[in-house]
C-alpha cells in the first residue's frame, strides 16, 4: 500500500541557512547561461570568447555587488572550498610572518577544519554568540600571527559579529582578516576592512554549487593546490559558469530586495522568537535578539530528542536544522551552542527566505507545543 | 547527596533524570549526576541556569554537581 503523509497543511522549507530554494531569476539565468556557458573561456576561439563574456560580466557583477575590483573575485565548487582557500591560501602567504590562525569560537566546521591544519588560537563569545573583542585584539596582536578568521554572523543562532571593530584591530596589528560571510551576502553588506572574504551562492537563492573568494589586492595568497600559470586565485580546473553566471545574477536580484525582504523576515523571526517562548514551556531562544542575520531564529527545548523533534516536525511538513548531538555526524554537541554555553539539546533551528509566508509561520507555531508535548511526555516528563 | 548514574546515556536523558531526581533532594542538598555523553558538561550548567538551581562544579571526569536552590 502507498504510504502517504498527513500534513496539518501545505510543506514549509525553513531551513534557507543550509540552502535557499532557488530564486526565479536564477532558474533563468542558469538556462540562457547553458548556450554559451559551456566553453571554455580561456580559448582563443569564437566559442570561447563567447564564454570568456560570460565569465567577465560575471564577475563584474560580484565585484560590483561585493564593492571590490573584478579581478579580486575567484570561482569555487562551493562555499566551503572558498573558505578553506581562505585560510590555507591565507596563511601560506604569510609563512614568513607566521603559522598562527586566530579564529572565533563559532566559525563554520569548514574553516575549523582547515584550521586544525596547523596551529590556532581560538577567541570566545559571550551567552549571547557575540565575539569577545578583548581576547580578539589580545589573540591579533601576539607574535607569530598569520591570519584572523572571523564569520561575518552565526550561521547557527545569527548573531551578527563586530566585524568592523575586529578588522580594526587586525589592521593595528598588521594581521590580514578573513570574513567567511555565507549568511550574511545577499542579505546585507559587510562592513569593510577585511582582507579576504567567501560566500556561497545557495544561500542566497543562486545554484547550488559556488562558492566566491575575494582575496584584496596586496594581500598574499598561495594557492593550497598545485597552481597553474596565472598566479591569481582560483580553484583548480575548471568552474561550473552557467551557474557562476546564475549566482551573479541572482545576487543581483537578490540585493535588490534585501531590504524589503529583512524588514520582512525580520517581523516574522520576531514572532517566532516571542511566541515560541509563550507556547512551549522550557524553551531557550539562543541569539542576539537585535544585533542578528533577519532570517533566522534558534531555540533548544529542555528534554527534548533534537533527533526525534525534527522527524516529528518533518513529518509536519516543516524543514528545519539542530545543531543537537544527536542530529550531527559526530554526535557533539554543535560546537557553536557550546561556545556559547546555551542548551544544546532539543536544538533547532529556523531559517526564512523569499518564499516564506506569514501563514507557513503560524502554522509552524500551531504545530510546535504539540510535537515537543509528546516528545516529553514519551521520555517520561 | 544523590547519585545518578548516567553513563552511557545519550543526552536528554541525564538532563530528564536529573529534573525527575532534584525533588528528592532537599534544598540546599547536592545531586551528582555521571554522564560521559559529550553533551552533558554544556547541557547540566544550561539546564541549572534555566531553571535556577545551582551548578557546583565538575569534581571528576564524566561527574558533575548540582545544588538544589529551590
Amino acid at each position: 500500500m502507498e504510504y502517504t503523509g498527513d500534513p496539518a497543511g501545505p510543506a514549509a522549507y525553513l531551513d534557507a541557512a543550509t540552502a535557499s530554494p532557488l530564486h526565479p531569476v536564477t532558474r533563468e539565468a542558469l538556462l540562457a547561461a547553458l548556450e554559451d556557458g559551456w566553453a571554455d573561456p580561456a580559448r582563443l576561439y569564437a566559442a570561447g570568447r563567447r564564454a570568456q563574456q560570460l565569465s567577465d560580466a560575471a564577475r563584474a557583477a560580484f565585484a560590483e555587488a561585493l564593492g571590490v575590483r573584478a579581478d579580486e573575485v575567484s570561482f569555487w565548487p562551493s562555499g566551503t572550498a572558498a573558505a578553506q582557500a581562505a585560510v590555507l591560501g591565507g596563511l601560506a602567504g604569510r609563512a614568513r610572518k607566521g603559522d598562527t590562525l586566530v579564529h572565533s569560537a563559532i566559525e563554520h566546521s569548514a574553516v575549523l577544519h582547515a584550521a586544525a591544519r596547523g596551529k590556532a588560537a581560538e577567541v570566545g563569545v559571550d551567552r549571547l554568540g557575540r565575539l569577545d573583542l578583548d581576547a580578539w585584539e589580545r589573540a591579533v596582536a601576539a607574535p607569530g600571527v598569520a591570519l584572523a578568521s572571523l564569520i561575518s554572523a552565526s550561521h547557527e543562532v545569527g548573531t551578527v559579529q563586530p566585524v568592523a571593530a575586529a578588522a580594526a584591530y587586525c589592521a593595528e596589528a598588521g594581521v590580514p582578516l578573513f570574513v567567511d560571510a555565507a549568511q550574511s551576502v545577499g542579505r546585507a553588506d559587510v562592513p569593510p576592512g577585511w582582507s579576504l572574504l567567501s560566500a556561497s551562492a545557495h544561500k542566497w537563492g543562486g545554484p547550488p554549487g559556488v562558492g566566491v573568494l575575494v582575496v584584496r589586492k596586496g594581500v598574499r595568497w598561495i594557492s593550497p593546490y598545485p597552481q597553474d600559470d596565472l598566479y591569481r586565485p582560483g580553484t583548480p580546473g575548471s568552474v561550473d559558469l552557467p551557474a557562476v553566471v546564475a549566482a551573479a545574477a541572482s545576487l543581483r536580484a537578490v540585493r535588490a530586495e534585501a531590504k524589503a525582504e529583512a524588514v520582512r523576515l525580520s517581523a516574522l523571526v520576531d514572532r517566532i522568537r516571542a511566541r515560541v517562548p509563550e507556547l512551549v514551556p522550557d524553551v531557550e531562544v539562543v541569539g542576539d535578539p537585535e544585533q542578528r542575520l533577519p532570517h533566522l531564529v534558534t531555540f533548544s527545548c529542555l528534554y527534548v530528542d533534537g533527533e526525534a523533534l525534527l522527524h516529528a516536525l518533518d513529518r509536519a511538513g516543516f524543514a528545519v536544522s539542530s545543531g543537537s548531538s544527536c542530529t550531527a555526524s559526530t554526535l557533539r554537541p554543535s560546537h557553536v551552542l557550546e561556545a556559547m554555553g546555551v542548551l544544546s539539546h532539543g536544538n533547532v533551528r529556523v531559517s526564512l527566505h523569499r518564499g516564506t509566508t506569514e501563514a507557513d509561520v503560524d502554522r509552524f507555531l500551531a504545530v510546535l507545543p504539540g510535537l515537543v508535548e509528546t516528545i516529553r511526555r514519551a521520555a517520561g516528563m | 547527596m544523590i547519585e545518578l548514574d548516567c553513563l552511557g546515556q545519550k543526552c536528554p536523558l541525564p538532563v530528564i533524570k536529573l529534573a525527575r531526581t532534584i525533588g528528592r533532594v532537599e534544598v540546599g542538598g547536592i545531586v551528582r549526576v555521571l554522564a560521559d555523553d559529550p553533551a552533558a558538561a554544556n547541557d547540566i550548567p544550561a539546564w541549572c541556569r534555566m531553571k535556577k538551581q545551582e551548578y557546583v562544579g565538575s569534581p571528576a571526569a564524566n561527574t558533575f554537581d548540582v545544588r538544589r536552590l529551590s
